[in-house]
């Protein structure tokens, strides 16, 4: 059974690139554009992997990520975040909540890949 | 034989040769050439005014009545340059810092600036004075008499009092007419000081002149008058202990505390430095006056009759050996040592009186308040000169009460006593923060009261003043309280004794009363600047010149409000006064004008206490008159200005937590904006990159290369479209932004909004006649930017299933305005105020493809064209009321 990533993401082309690499490579993409709802949807159906962009509508990903971390049953969950924050505080915050990877837009597509095989483990 | 009209002629031209030295003086001081009077030299020659003719005739005749002990009166003021003039050094600090002007004025300052205190001194000094200028009329008077007698006609005593008469209104003319042409006492009397100082010089070459006449002359050589000393009775004299320790102490004391010595010693003095060339040869003049002094007591015992006058040796000794010439120059001494003397006691006693007596009594009965200063000065002045008037009257009436007879030196012991009563509050006042004003008043009152009763009403003489009986027996038959016995103690010379008893109560009275009583905020604060003088003002220096004022002033000033600035407000100024150049005169006018000109960049605190740095001492000001007449108003005044400048400082420190606080949110806003801008550019970015790599990389269908070349396209615009609304913000909030006037309607400009705002299926409703009625004369390409802005924004944002806009025209507040609503569901009322800031975007949502800064360029593009912009609640949906610019938008119709 393919691997699933969830995308949370609000930026259309942004997401659609990302969708066309992953699926390209054989994975499962959803997609998530709110904010708010990115935890319940986490909680409803756990991806291998999450793809976090920080600014989004509703709710901030640092937010998101501070939930998932604290969360028992998702605790777990690599998460790779996104942002097109590039500051290097952004990168700290991140870390400091207990981010797997964090990443700067603009990404190489083959990076992304990449690290999303790596945090799916074998 | 030297004829008496040929004597009184001498002396006029003496008169008028000082009188010609002194108005030079003034002119070139007036010119500014007056460095070398400034000298160390000419100071330690004027301090010569010690030496006055008690010292020239009454040496001689002390030595040949109480043998060495003539020698007291110059140990004490040689110990005192010497080995004390630190505390000189203190009290000359301390004069030039407060400004004072005598040693009243020192005393009053130092006490709180007290009115009663500067009295009390006052009186003391004029009182203890008076002998003091009789001695010096007696003394001139004598002179004469001895002349007139040499020549044959010994004179009657109403001669002696009329001549003492003449003398002592030529004395009070020549004063008044150059002690008084400067109104601030520290303005210093450049011209007198020469005068005195060249006096000095005369009284020296005279005494050494008849000095070296008795010896060489008379006595034929230094060997045989050893042997004339050694035989005369003047060496069989034993000194008392008690008189010796006692004389030098008062003769010390009276260096300082003398008004006259205060005047030259402090008020006179230019430069601290020229205490310490003073401190030596001032000693050795002193020595050069007192050499001779034996020799020719001893000379004039031998030679002159039994009878003679030992106080007038240096006079008949030549005069005998018919040495007109050396009669005539020993005249002059005599002559300069007095009228050097008097001149400047006068001058001192004077600007005591007028400074402490009555310029504050005309200033309390004038309680209107409206003075000018000229007023004042004119007051001043002529209060000076009735006061030298009334201080030589009193003078000539004690010459004419003591009947001329007493010893010249014993009117010059009572003197000396009586004005060092001042030294308890004097030393104590500079070097005991402790000392009180009614330590300071109590202790002079008793002392200056046991000096009357103990010695200065008995030199009246037995039967004048008081009776035989009191002296013998004490007031009313008590007997402790006899004059020459007070306590029971009759076993002491009658001055010795009153120099204990006076001293000693008053210092005792002085110390109680100041443990007993609590300083005045005032008090203290002038005894900490007395006191610490030395850590309270700047190092040792020459008076500051104007122009040198001026010139700090500049420097401060450039620092202050830039150089250019600077230079140019010193530039009128200077033009203001008639100068050419940078550096107008230090006026108060001036002064004023440019601490409120600095005051504008550091505050009033800073700039007050900056300026005062400077010109402290400087400007010449009212304010010290007054502040002598009213004491309370002063306190009051100093508490107000103590409240004023914390006031001043709370505020200047309220507005840096202010600014800083502004510059951290300031700091975090840029913070935030940077953020925002990345963000904003690296989104369309993200987009590029990825798609352009999957180009790049191939394996793609013509369809899929299409749309993402497609994307790359509009993302590169959307990054274009950002950059542009960032410069033409930035151009916008810098105020660079150029105007393009025009005319047209306001209907035509809707048209081309809609159209190029690209909203399609967006139901746009308005009422076209009512617009065509509105004509605008306005930069109409930036207008219409405003309402694109407005228009694709409900095309972006507004979420009803069938948006629609309404425009409206109205007028509000006798300006048109156009409103745009929409049927959406609005912005919620937290965030109207927000909208309108950078990168607000609420929803940040990809969809919108704007960055938030439309409703920031729309709100400064408003505020360029004088109109605004502003959100409406309330109206259904979103609502924007646009507000045209006022004049431009006239009614067409």
């Amino acid at each position: 059974m393919a691997k699933r990533v969830l995308l949370i993401e609000d930026e259309p082309n942004i997401i659609e690139a990302i969708c066309f690499i992953l699926s390209r490579d054989g994975w499962t993409v959803h997609t998530h554009a709110d904010g708010t709802t990115a935890l319940e949807r986490l909680a409803a159906y756990p991806p291998d992997v999450v793809i976090l962009d920080v600014m989004l509508p509703g709710r901030s990903g640092y937010d998101i990520l501070q939930d998932v971390r604290h969360s028992p049953q998702l605790r777990h969950l690599p998460v790779l975040m996104l942002t097109a924050r590039g500051q290097a505080k952004d990168r700290e915050l991140a870390e400091r909540l207990g981010v797997d990877h964090f990443m700067t837009k603009p990404f190489s597509n083959a990076e992304v890949l990449e690290r999303v095989r790596a945090l799916a483990g074998p | 034989m030297v004829s008496f009209n040929l004597l009184v002629a001498v002396a006029l031209a003496y008169v008028a040769f000082l009188f010609l030295i002194a108005f030079a003086a003034e002119r070139r001081a007036e010119q500014g050439r007056d460095a070398w009077m400034r000298s160390s030299t000419i100071y330690t020659l004027s301090l010569s005014i010690y030496c006055t003719a008690w010292t020239f005739y009454g040496a001689v005749g002390y030595a040949a009545r109480s043998g060495l002990e003539y020698l007291t009166i110059y140990l004490g003021p040689t110990l005192v340059m010497v080995g004390w003039w630190w505390v000189l050094r203190k009290l000359v600090r301390i004069g030039r810092t407060h400004r004072i002007t005598s040693i009243a004025d020192l005393i009053s300052s130092r006490f709180g600036k007290s009115t009663a205190l500067g009295v009390i001194v006052t009186l003391l000094a004029v009182v203890g004075t008076t002998p003091y200028i009789a001695l010096q009329l007696q003394s001139v008077t004598f002179s004469f008499s001895v002349f007139a007698e040499a020549a044959g006609r010994e004179w009657q005593g109403t001669e002696l009092t009329v001549a003492g008469l003449w003398v002592a209104a030529g004395l009070a003319i020549f004063t008044i007419l150059f002690g008084t042409r400067n109104l601030d006492a520290n303005e210093r009397h450049h011209g007198i000081v020469i005068a005195i100082a060249v006096e000095a010089v005369v009284k020296l070459c005279a005494l050494l002149a008849v000095g070296i006449f008795v010896v060489w002359g008379l006595a034929g050589g230094v060997r045989e008058t050893l042997a004339l000393i050694d035989a005369s009775p003047i060496a069989a004299w034993k000194p008392s202990g008690s008189r010796w320790v006692a004389l030098t102490f008062v003769s010390a004391a009276a260096i300082i505390c003398l008004p006259r010595m205060f005047q030259v010693l402090v008020v006179e003095n230019s430069d601290e430095r020229h205490l310490g060339t003073a401190s030596w040869a001032f000693p050795l003049y002193l020595f050069a006056m007192s050499l001779f002094v034996v020799p020719i007591a001893v000379v004039g015992l031998d030679r002159l009759p039994a009878g003679a006058n030992p106080d007038l040796f240096v006079l008949t000794l030549p005069l005998a050996e018919r040495r007109e010439g050396l009669a005539m120059l020993s005249f002059l001494g005599g002559l300069s040592s007095a009228t050097s003397m008097v001149i400047v006691a006068t001058i001192a006693l004077a600007t005591m009186v007028s400074n402490h007596i009555v310029v504050p009594a005309w200033l309390s009965a004038r309680s209107d308040g409206a003075m000018v200063s000229g007023d004042v000065r004119r007051v001043v002045v002529m209060a000076r000169r009735l006061s030298i008037l009334g201080v030589l009257a009193l003078g000539y009436l004690y010459f004419r009460l003591s009947g001329g007879g007493a010893a010249l030196a014993a009117i010059g012991l009572i003197s000396f006593t009586g004005l060092v009563q001042v030294l308890p509050a004097l030393i104590g006042g500079i070097f005991w923060r402790g000392a009180t004003r009614w330590g300071a008043a109590a202790g002079l009152l008793t002392g200056f009261a046991v000096w009357a009763w103990t010695l200065f009403l008995p030199s009246f003489g037995e039967g004048n003043l008081m009776s035989a009986t009191l002296m013998a027996q004490g007031p009313f038959g008590i007997g402790w309280l006899r004059p020459y016995g007070l306590l029971g103690l009759t076993t002491l010379d009658p001055v010795v004794h009153a120099i204990l008893w006076s001293l000693l109560l008053n210092g005792a009275v002085f110390f109680l009363a100041s443990i007993l009583t609590f300083p005045t905020p005032l008090e203290r604060l002038q005894g900490a600047q007395f006191v610490n003088v030395f850590e309270h003002s700047p190092g040792p220096r020459a008076w500051s010149t104007r122009s040198a004022g001026a010139e700090d002033l500049l420097v401060m000033s450039q620092r202050i409000i830039g150089a250019s600035e600077a230079q140019a407000l010193f530039q009128r100024a200077a033009r203001r006064q008639g100068k050419e150049g940078y550096l107008p005169d230090v006026t108060p006018a001036f002064v004023e004008a440019l601490e409120r000109e600095l005051s504008g960049s550091v505050g009033a605190a800073t700039a007050h206490a900056m300026i005062g740095q400077i010109t402290e001492g400087a400007s010449v000001s009212v304010e010290d008159l007054i502040a002598v007449a009213d004491e309370a108003a002063q306190i009051m005044e100093y508490s107000a200005r103590l409240e004023e400048k914390s006031r001043e400082q709370e505020r200047t420190a309220r507005a840096l937590r202010e600014a800083n606080a502004k510059l951290t949110a300031l700091s975090i806003q840029k913070d935030a904006f940077l953020s925002q801008i990345s963000h904003e550019l690296r989104t369309p970015m993200t987009s590029i990159r990825s798609f352009s790599e999957l180009l790049r990389d191939g394996g793609i269908g013509p369809e899929g290369q299409a749309r993402y070349a497609g994307i790359i396209h509009d993302e590169a615009l959307r990054l274009t479209r950002l950059l542009d609304d960032l410069l033409d913000l930035a151009v916008l909030e810098n105020g660079q932004v150029t105007l393009n006037r025009q005319e047209g309607r306001l209907s035509d400009l809707l048209d081309r909004a809609i159209a190029a705002a690209g909203a399609e299926g967006l139901a746009v409703r308005r009422n076209r006649a009512r617009e065509a009625a509105v004509a605008l004369e306005t930069d109409l390409d930036r207008l219409a930017q405003v309402f694109i802005n407005l228009i694709a924004n409900v095309g972006k944002y507004c979420a009803a299933p069938r948006p629609e806009l309404r425009i409206e025209v109205l007028e509000v507040g006798g300006r048109t305005a156009v409103d745009f609503i929409d049927n959406g569901s609005g912005i919620a009322p937290e965030d109207t105020e927000l909208i309108f800031e950078k990168f607000s975007r609420l929803t940040d949502q990809g969809t919108a493809g704007g960055a938030g800064l439309g409703l920031a360029i729309c709100r400064e593009i408003m505020a360029r064209l004088g109109g605004a912009i502003g959100y409406q609640p309330g109206r259904g949906g979103a609502a924007f009321r646009v507000t045209l610019p006022a004049r431009e938008a006239l009614a067409a119709e």
